[in-house]
């Protein structure tokens, strides 16, 4: 038994050991979602990590591609939220779609969706990762969602804003709601990375 | 280089028996079935667990500084805040140290995020909801004590009593499963906690509401078991994945079959 608890621990250590040469890299702040160090697939079928898109001011909503009710209306948003962001800031933006339904929503589904929506765009990103991640991240966004039958969910409307570092700035929650406070805070948020670059 | 395959099949059979032993110890083994959830089921269709362990005790203070001392990004002044708000360990004296805090009591203020990593660290994981739930429903001698108005008073009765949480583990009764400590110690994170409506979301929580706030209607058994689990649902809906409370500590789970479980250690 204590032997087991000792090899227990010693992987634990490698693995602790692993996880802090990477974060010594590069300095992510301890709020910030690169943190997590989940792997997603794009809808591309590239392997990413939150921590790639570093850099960029992330608009993110949990979504399911069959979803009939207020997944819609959220794509509308996400569509009426890339519509109003300024022209000059705009490669400083991804608009981030993370399936809750992973099973469904292969990468071949979430290209599918993207042509179907117009939503193929640089700045339009679709994620999905396997269901524990899922649902580490919902619990990273507050978003609550629940399987009601084989092929529907419930889920929170919430849509987030990080800034290029990853941290939570601003959530807009409900459908169809006014999106001038979240266009303001993106906004702010790819102008100071305008201000970097400069 | 043969050497060391050799030494490392050595190391993983040993690792592999002693998860058995651990298994058997530690944890009890819950049978296959289907119940209706009092919550969380709009449709009230029963929902059907499939055979698994869970541990027969909440983890304890002791346990989990194991755990910290090897995993430093877990521990209460390194912890980041996105997995753990300000108040995770708050009990505690320092990074190593619960104080005089009884060992064997259930650690609490700890956040999902940790709760998660510790199951992890052990080969195990978090139970669903609907596995805690399953498991929450036996007394000691009927594995659904439900409607049982002795069991559902017993359960609001824990809800009134102050500091329990400060007991050790085991020191409330063993129920049909062999499992300690469901009701009357501590509230517990479960793997899909974030899966609950009770906020407006759902468009089919009237009946909650009903609940919430027609406190003055009679009382009988079938009200006081719904009130006894609505407790627990408004609760999981009621947090965030890095909160912490000095009620809420966890205990972990794990499949029948040994299957590779797909987890983040890279």
């Amino acid at each position: 038994m204590k032997r087991f608890i000792i090899l227990l621990s010693i992987f634990c250590l490698i693995y602790q050991s692993n996880a802090q040469n990477k974060s010594d890299n590069q300095k992510i702040s301890d709020l910030s979602i690169y943190n997590l160090p989940s792997k997603w697939t794009t809808q591309n079928s590239q392997d990413i990590e939150m921590k790639d898109l570093k850099g960029n001011v992330l608009v993110m909503v949990m979504i399911y591609t069959s979803c009939k009710a207020a997944c819609p209306r959220l794509v509308a948003d996400m569509r009426s939220i890339d519509e109003k962001i300024p022209a000059d800031i705009k490669k400083n933006v991804k608009l981030v779609l993370v399936s809750i339904d992973p099973e469904t929503d292969t990468p071949k589904r979430l290209k599918e969706f993207s042509i179907e929506n117009k939503m193929e765009g640089e700045q339009w990103l679709f994620l999905r990762s396997s269901e524990k991640n899922t649902r580490e991240f919902a619990a990273v966004l507050a978003v609550n969602y629940k399987k009601i039958t084989p092929l529907d969910f419930s889920h929170s409307n919430i849509i987030s804003v990080f800034n290029s570092n990853g941290e939570l700035v601003h959530q807009q929650e409900g459908l169809n709601v006014d999106n001038e406070a979240t266009i303001k805070s993106i906004t702010e948020e790819a102008g100071k990375v305008n201000n970097q670059l400069k | 280089m043969k050497l060391f395959v050799k030494y490392l099949i050595v190391i993983m059979m040993s690792i592999s028996i002693h998860l058995f032993a651990q298994t058997d110890t530690n944890m009890a083994l819950i049978s296959a079935g289907t119940y209706v959830p009092l919550y969380g089921n709009a449709d009230k269709s029963p929902v059907s667990v499939s055979e698994f362990y869970i541990d027969k005790y909440p983890v304890t203070n002791e346990q989990f500084l194991l755990f910290v001392k090897s995993n430093s990004d877990f521990t209460k002044s390194s912890v980041k805040r996105l997995f753990a708000e300000k108040n995770y360990l708050y009990y505690w004296e320092n990074d190593f140290d619960f104080g005089n805090y009884d060992k064997n009591a259930a650690v609490t203020n700890v956040s999902w995020f940790a709760a998660n990593r510790y199951c992890e660290c052990q080969g195990k994981r978090l139970p669903t909801m609907d596995e805690w739930e399953y498991v929450g429903m036996a007394n000691e001698n009927t594995s659904d004590a439900r409607t049982k108005e002795e069991f559902n008073k017993y359960i609001l009765s824990w809800y009134e009593q102050p500091k329990t949480y400060l007991n050790p583990v085991g020191s409330t009764f063993k129920n049909y499963w062999g499992v300690y400590d469901m009701h009357g110690l501590i509230w517990e994170w479960t793997a899909d906690f974030n899966s609950i409506f009770l906020s407006g979301e759902s468009r089919k929580d009237k009946d909650t509401d009903r609940l919430l706030f027609c406190g003055s209607g009679s009382v009988n058994a079938s009200d006081l078991m719904d009130y006894a689990a609505f407790m627990r649902y408004a609760f999981r809906g009621s947090i965030k994945a890095n909160y912490t409370t000095r009620n809420l500590g966890f205990r972990c789970a794990k499949d029948k079959e040994n299957k590779t479980t797909t987890t983040n250690l890279k």
